[in-house]
């Protein structure tokens, strides 16, 4: 299938431009780089958008239907806009009210930073397989 | 090799050609203790792969990561109900581990537990040891079959499957409700809760309605439900039986299950007996078997206390507890064991780099239920740290959907794709 090929070329991607390069980060980088608590804070409410928006915002375009919106490089802004739609209710949603609703302006702001700054990299669609005979 | 890392020859291949990883990656082949130290995760689940993901990425690769995980292959529970309906297949809901195994470095033991040293930090499986800095457990569920020791055999789950776990159970289910010929009884029994993914059972009986209205008209479908009610999206799946389903669904709660003769597949329940030709007895449950080897247990009750700002275990310090395991009053669902593997993960990363993880944590779950082969509905929540409480609350604001509804249908087979790529790339 077409997405096969698709596949090949972002993990040879991410393989070559982001995982290497990480690794040769040495623990004075790391702890240089130390998050504030406020990033920390995003960091994992932004990562709980990923059920449906992907990793980092990069969410599945598989086909068109049953595509998610990506937030990855997202401006800030508009970001900020429709979030603060969905949590008062002027926007639409089938199910982002219930989340946007449960969150602080300031909390949307912090989102709308962190998916703003987000490179959009593609997501993988998975090629599911064969269950195994010995398998539970 | 890293002497912490003691692996049989046959199991190193074995995770070295899974992975390609533990030679081609740059801070273990030189044999160097990577900057931070090790976590060893117990568990290939939606939470146990999740939290290896994110302490490789969240630490920047300083912190060395390995999996321990029985399967070769990660079955998604979610969606599988929709293999009971027939719309989709149990291939369709199989991957491979290889994409996040090799786009993250981390190391992957295909092994059993057989037992957990806290003390020694020392975790030790049929073909190997492995040391730890820190421990993560996420072992999902084990069935409890104490009140019901006859369906304790790989023989009796063959007849009655549980099919609460995805994989061959799920298809061993399936193939009974097409070899059942129109007019037969398929009855399904609830334990009380908490059980894993709560909305579950109720989206399973829309799932064979569904099969039986097209193919089987006279066929019904009986809930013996151990709960007093129908404990999620109550109106939304009453509203659903009733208008698609009014001749085929007969829900009864506080159906507790007494016993079951596996031979005639009858249950017994106190005010009851009702037979069946095909028997779906979801059974009670606790932690997984990992986390009673490693006594996380709480004393009268079959789950595990953690602190909700690390996920660190009340019993066991440096062991962490994700997932279904955790006791808690959050819905036991893979959008929920994911958000847990992330706290965690930062929690872990933090820690290890003698800082302090987020105080106030913040997090979303979502379950989708299908009522029939396109028809989808929806709760969600955000959940907040309570400080004064020490536990995750909902924030106000979350709920269910409307309607059941088509573009929820299509937004649910996004959500499950999405969070397939986000667990297992
Ligand atoms: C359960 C799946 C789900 C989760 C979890 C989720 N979203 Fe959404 N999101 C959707 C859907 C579906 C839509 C389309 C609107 C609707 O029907 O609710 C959407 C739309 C959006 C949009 C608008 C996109 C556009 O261009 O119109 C934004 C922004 C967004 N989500 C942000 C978030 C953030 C931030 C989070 C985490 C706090 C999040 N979402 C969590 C499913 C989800």
């Amino acid at each position: 299938m077409h997405h096969n090929k698709l596949q090949k070329i972002f993990i040879a991607l991410i393989a070559s431009s982001v995982i290497w390069p990480l690794l040769a980060q040495t623990a004075e980088d790391v702890v240089v780089s130390a998050a504030q608590n406020s990033d920390l804070h995003a960091r994992v409410l932004a990562a709980s958008c990923a059920a449906c928006h992907g990793t980092n915002g990069n969410a599945v375009t598989g086909s068109n239907e049953n595509r998610n919106a990506i937030l990855a490089g997202r401006d800030a802004n508009d970001f900020t806009t429709i979030m603060l739609g969905f949590k008062d209710g002027s926007r639409e949603a089938t199910v982002m009210h219930h989340h946007a609703k449960g969150l602080t302006e300031d909390e949307i702001r912090q989102l709308a930073v962190y998916f703003s700054k987000q490179k959009p990299t593609g997501a993988v669609l998975l090629k599911p397989q064969t269950l195994k005979a010995y398998h539970e | 090799m890293n002497k912490n890392l003691t692996l049989t020859r046959r199991n190193f291949i074995k995770a070295g050609a899974a992975t390609g990883l533990l030679l081609a990656n740059p801070v273990f082949s030189m044999g160097r203790k990577p900057p931070l130290g090790r976590v060893v995760i117990v568990g290939g689940g939606y939470a146990g792969t999740t939290a290896a993901k994110y302490i490789r990425m969240w630490s920047l690769g300083a912190i060395e990561v390995v999996v321990v995980e029985k399967s070769s292959q990660f079955v998604s529970c979610p969606m599988s109900n929709l293999v009971l309906g027939g719309t989709k297949t149990i291939d369709d809901l199989t991957f491979g581990y290889d994409f996040v195994q090799k786009n993250h470095g981390i190391q992957w033991a295909q092994d059993e537990v057989t037992a957990i040293n806290t003390q020694a930090k020392k975790v030790i499986m049929k073909c190997g040891e492995l040391n730890y800095d820190r421990l993560i457990v996420a072992p999902g569920i084990d069935f409890d079959y104490a009140a019901l020791p006859n369906l304790m055999t790989k023989d009796a789950q063959q007849q009655i499957p549980h099919a609460w776990k995805a994989g061959w159970q799920t298809v061993n289910l399936r193939k009974q409700l097409e070899q059942m010929p129109d007019g037969g009884v398929f009855v399904m029994t609830i334990p009380k809760a908490p059980y894993r993914c709560p909305p579950g059972p109720y989206e399973r009986a829309c799932q064979v309605a569904s099969y039986f209205k097209a193919h089987k008209p006279n066929s019904k479908v009986i809930v013996l439900d151990a709960n007093a009610e129908v404990i999620s999206k109550k109106g939304l799946f009453q509203k659903a039986w009733k208008a698609l389903y009014p001749n085929i669904v007969e829900y009864r709660p506080n159906s507790a299950i007494v016993s079951v003769d596996v031979a005639t597949k009858t249950v017994i329940t106190e005010l009851d007996q009702v037979k069946a030709e095909v028997l779906n007895v979801i059974p009670p449950q606790q932690a997984g078997k990992v986390a009673q080897l490693a006594n996380l247990l709480e004393p009268d009750y079959p789950w595990c206390e953690v602190d909700f700002l690390t996920y660190e275990s009340k019993v066991a310090p440096n062991v962490h507890v994700i997932g279904d395991s955790v006791s808690s009053g959050l819905p036991k669902s893979a959008h929920m064991a994911t958000s847990q593997a992330r706290v965690c993960a930062s929690a872990i990363v933090e820690l290890m780099k003698g800082q302090s993880p987020d105080p106030a944590p913040v997090f979303a779950n979502t379950c989708y239920s299908f009522i029939d082969d396109k028809l989808a509905m929806h709760v969600a929540n955000v959940y907040r740290y309570d400080a004064p409480k020490k536990i995750m609350v909902p924030a106000e604001g979350g709920g269910v959907s409307a309607n059941a509804s088509a573009q929820e249908g299509v937004y649910a087979q996004a959500w499950a794709q999405n969070i397939w790529a986000d667990v297992l790339t």
